[in-house]
């Protein structure tokens, strides 16, 4: 159960591998947090994970179970499972997704599906029986990891950001719809986080790290929030170029 | 034919529930059983994920909550079935309130055996966290004063245990937060009164040695006894406090125009809280200004001053008080250390203090001897309560430390308050967790009666 002061005792990630996703378990695993549930599909990479966090002087329980976002047919089995073995999960990190290369998905309809399959309808696919089962446990917390990418459509990347303006604004409307259900969602919109998947870009300004968003993700589930942004400042900053003029921003070297 | 359409009232929309302390809200089916033949049925017919009493909800945490569960509204089985007014004695269905008791029994010269700090908690509440009053160091926790309960078990029997029938049942329940089964009434012994008044002694006290060496002097000559502590005083004003320690007055010592209607007792709640309140309304300075004035203005030393009873519950005047504290809530930390001990609470005021994880009014009290129920918190020494707002970022670190200094210490942690503790820490706070887990094995073998409070802490 979540104590008073937002601390969790077992966390789900689906998309176990994920930098920001394993940066949050640590802290997690630093305060309350016993049981761990790595889902993914890079079966070697997540037991080397497990095994290190199981090393941990809180000596978590940590399980590996399969999970691959593109194949929604095995969704709902997956999180019965998960569910069915853990019967109380606190927390529930939806952490995987593609980065993609934008300029041959804007050209080729094959790569842009494939980045828009796993980050919004792979994303929608299992949410929708996650939020099932949070509701009849009475209580839960979801964390969404959104994008400022999604905030507006960007030259540089808006297959990518359509992808997660799609799981943002369903997010949001999940949370709506769990308000007195005890679940909750937060939505968390990361800026350009130095992680696997960046690996070789050039970072963005204020740029940040897994450790960054881990804090932001511990804050906001201990605050309540509905939205966090990391680093936080980011949510200002996106606030005045979400009003930009179209042509002022298309031009913004970002 | 064709079956039966749902029955919307035995299928109520989930209900979000949480403590006194507005922390950690969960959804449950509230169910709302209209007498005490309606319990076993509601218990009868409790789903995989359990179900819990609650009463009027003022344990601080999770204790009355039951995620994903049913949660069992008392309240509605309440009123007294039996009073022998010569023996004093009565018998009080578990949903009624302490406040409902004394409404009809001080104008009869009957007093309640303890009073926790408010008024508004339930028989059955009382029972379950085995609560304690002003005057423990003289006569012990609500249950040392309960001659027999009735107790609905899961198995569907309803079992009368008491300190000498069925003991290990009773005393499991008693402080046993519920998970035993239900209690559906019980007798208790009452306190013979003259009058509806107090006789106190107030003194301040400069720091903590003054204050300790204070009550360990004279705390035995009175039965009501209780500091307040200005938790928010460092260096050598730390612990400066308020000691005030009272008795029933007789009619004898009552200004003549109250002895005409000695025993009259009429508690107002004049204030109410607004529904709803700016985050940090409660603040490190709105605490310090209330602290300071209220230090100043109490009495340097007074002595048999006559104070209506009403005066042992004064958060009692506000109600909804605990909506001040805004969204993110509030939570009391209440510990006892034994005697001997007093380092550690030296200590645990020291880190309290210079955090300035602020509280109104903490409070410290001398605890007698505890009783035989295994989880029952009071215990021979030192206990002080306070409470703190749950916003600050650094207070799930401050009072995870004050819980290993508490421990070390040979103390414990008040369950009825907790909504924090690491659960690995229980066993070592309750040495008999274990001897009560076999007793309510056997009363409650398939998990029937289950809370946030037992998940959380693994009970
Ligand atoms: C302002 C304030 C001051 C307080 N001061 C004190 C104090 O001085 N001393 C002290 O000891 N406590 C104190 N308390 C705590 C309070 O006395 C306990 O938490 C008490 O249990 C609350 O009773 P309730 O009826 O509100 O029960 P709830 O909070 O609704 O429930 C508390 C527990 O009792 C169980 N329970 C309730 N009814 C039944 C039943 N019929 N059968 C079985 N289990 C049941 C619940 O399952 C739960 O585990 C204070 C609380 C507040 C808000
Ligand atoms: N890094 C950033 O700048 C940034 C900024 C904003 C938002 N985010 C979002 O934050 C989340 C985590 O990203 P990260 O930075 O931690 O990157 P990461 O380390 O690359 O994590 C992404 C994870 O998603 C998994 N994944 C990809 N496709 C999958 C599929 N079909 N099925 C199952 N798992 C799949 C990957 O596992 P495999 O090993 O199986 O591929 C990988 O473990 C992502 O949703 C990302 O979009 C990142």
């Amino acid at each position: 159960m979540k104590d008073a002061l937002g601390a969790v005792q077992s966390v789900l990630v689906v998309g176990g591998g994920s930098d920001i996703g394993l940066a949050t378990v640590r802290k997690l695993v630093d305060r309350r947090c016993r049981t761990v549930v790595l889902a993914g599909r890079d079966r070697e990479g997540l037991e080397a994970a497990a095994k290190e966090l199981r090393a941990r002087p809180e000596a978590p329980v940590v399980d590996v179970v399969h999970f691959d976002a593109n194949d929604v047919a095995s969704h709902q089995r997956f999180v019965d499972e998960v569910f069915d073995a853990h019967p109380d999960l606190d927390l529930t990190l939806i952490a995987f997704g593609v980065l993609g290369q934008q300029p041959e998905a804007e050209r080729d309809a094959g790569k842009a599906l494939q980045i828009v399959t796993t980050n919004y309808v792979g994303a929608v696919s299992v949410m929708i029986p996650i939020a099932n089962r949070l509701r009849e446990q009475g209580h839960g917390t979801l964390v969404v990891l959104s994008s400022v990418a999604g905030e507006r459509a960007r030259r540089s990347n808006f297959v990518y950001g359509s992808s997660k303006a799609g799981l943002d604004a369903f997010s949001q409307g999940l949370a709506d719809s769990l308000v007195g259900s005890g679940a909750n969602v937060l939505v968390v919109r990361p800026g350009f986080v130095r992680s696997k998947m960046t690996e070789g870009l050039k970072p963005a300004p204020m740029s940040t790290t897994p450790d960054g968003v881990a804090d932001a993700i511990t804050a906001g589930i201990a605050s309540g929030a509905t939205t966090v942004w990391a680093p936080g400042a980011l949510r200002w900053f996106m606030a005045v170029l979400r009003h930009l003029p179209r042509v002022v921003f298309r031009r913004l070297p970002i | 034919m064709s079956p039966d359409p749902p029955d919307p009232a035995a299928d109520p929309q989930p209900s979000l529930l949480t403590g006194w302390g507005r922390t950690a809200p969960t959804a449950a089916r509230l169910l709302h059983p209209a007498g005490d033949d309606d319990i076993a049925g509601t218990v009868a017919r409790t789903g995989e994920r359990g179900t819990i009493s609650r009463g009027l909800g003022r344990s601080y945490g999770d204790a009355a909550q039951n995620a994903g569960g049913d949660v069992l509204d008392i309240t509605g089985v309440r009123g007294i079935r039996r009073l022998d007014l010569d023996q004093g004695i009565v018998t009080a269905y578990a949903g009624t309130s302490l406040d409902e008791l004394m409404h009809r029994l001080v104008p009869m010269g009957w007093f309640v055996p303890v009073t926790p700090g408010t008024r508004f908690v339930t028989v059955g509440g009382a029972i379950a966290a085995d609560i304690h009053g002003k005057n423990h160091h003289y006569e012990g926790s609500f249950c040392n004063h309960v001659i027999s309960l009735t107790l609905q078990t899961a198995s569907g029997e309803r079992l009368v245990v008491g300190p000498h029938d069925h003991a290990d049942a009773f005393w499991a329940t008693a402080g046993g937060m519920g998970l035993t089964g239900v209690v559906i009434d019980a007798t208790f012994r009452l306190i013979p009164i003259e009058t509806s008044y107090v006789r106190a002694d107030t003194e301040r006290a400069a720091d903590l040695e003054d204050l300790m060496s204070r009550m360990e002097a004279h705390d035995d000559q009175y039965r009501y006894s209780v500091a307040w502590i200005d938790c928010l005083a460092k260096g050598k004003a730390l612990g400066r406090s308020v000691l005030t320690r009272s008795d029933h007055a007789t009619i004898a010592e009552l200004p003549g125009p109250k002895q005409r209607n000695p025993l009259a007792f009429h508690p107002r709640v004049p204030f109410k809280a607004p529904p709803w309140a700016p985050r940090g309304l409660v603040n490190p300075w709105s605490i310090r200004a209330f602290n300071e004035v209220w230090f100043r203005k109490a009495p340097r030393d007074q002595r048999g001053a006559i104070h209506s009873i009403a005066s042992f519950w004064p958060l009692d005047l506000v109600e909804g008080w605990n909506r001040l504290y805004g969204s993110t809530g509030f939570l009391q930390y209440q510990f006892v250390v034994p005697f001997g001990e007093e380092a550690a609470m030296r200590h645990a005021i020291e880190r309290l203090s210079s955090a300035g994880a602020a509280s109104f009014l903490a409070v410290l009290k001398r605890f007698g001897p505890s009783n035989p129920a295994p989880l029952s918190f009071p215990a021979p020494g030192w206990t002080l309560a306070l409470d703190i707002p749950a916003g600050s970022p650094r207070l799930a670190a401050l009072l995870d430390d004050l819980d290993d200094v508490v421990v070390e210490a040979g103390g414990r942690v008040y369950l009825a308050k907790d909504s924090r503790l690491r659960p690995e820490l229980l066993p070592r706070m309750y040495p008999r967790l274990d001897e009560w887990r076999e007793i309510r094995a056997k009363l409650d073998p398939d998990r029937v009666f289950q809370s946030d409070l037992a998940r959380r802490l693994n009970l």
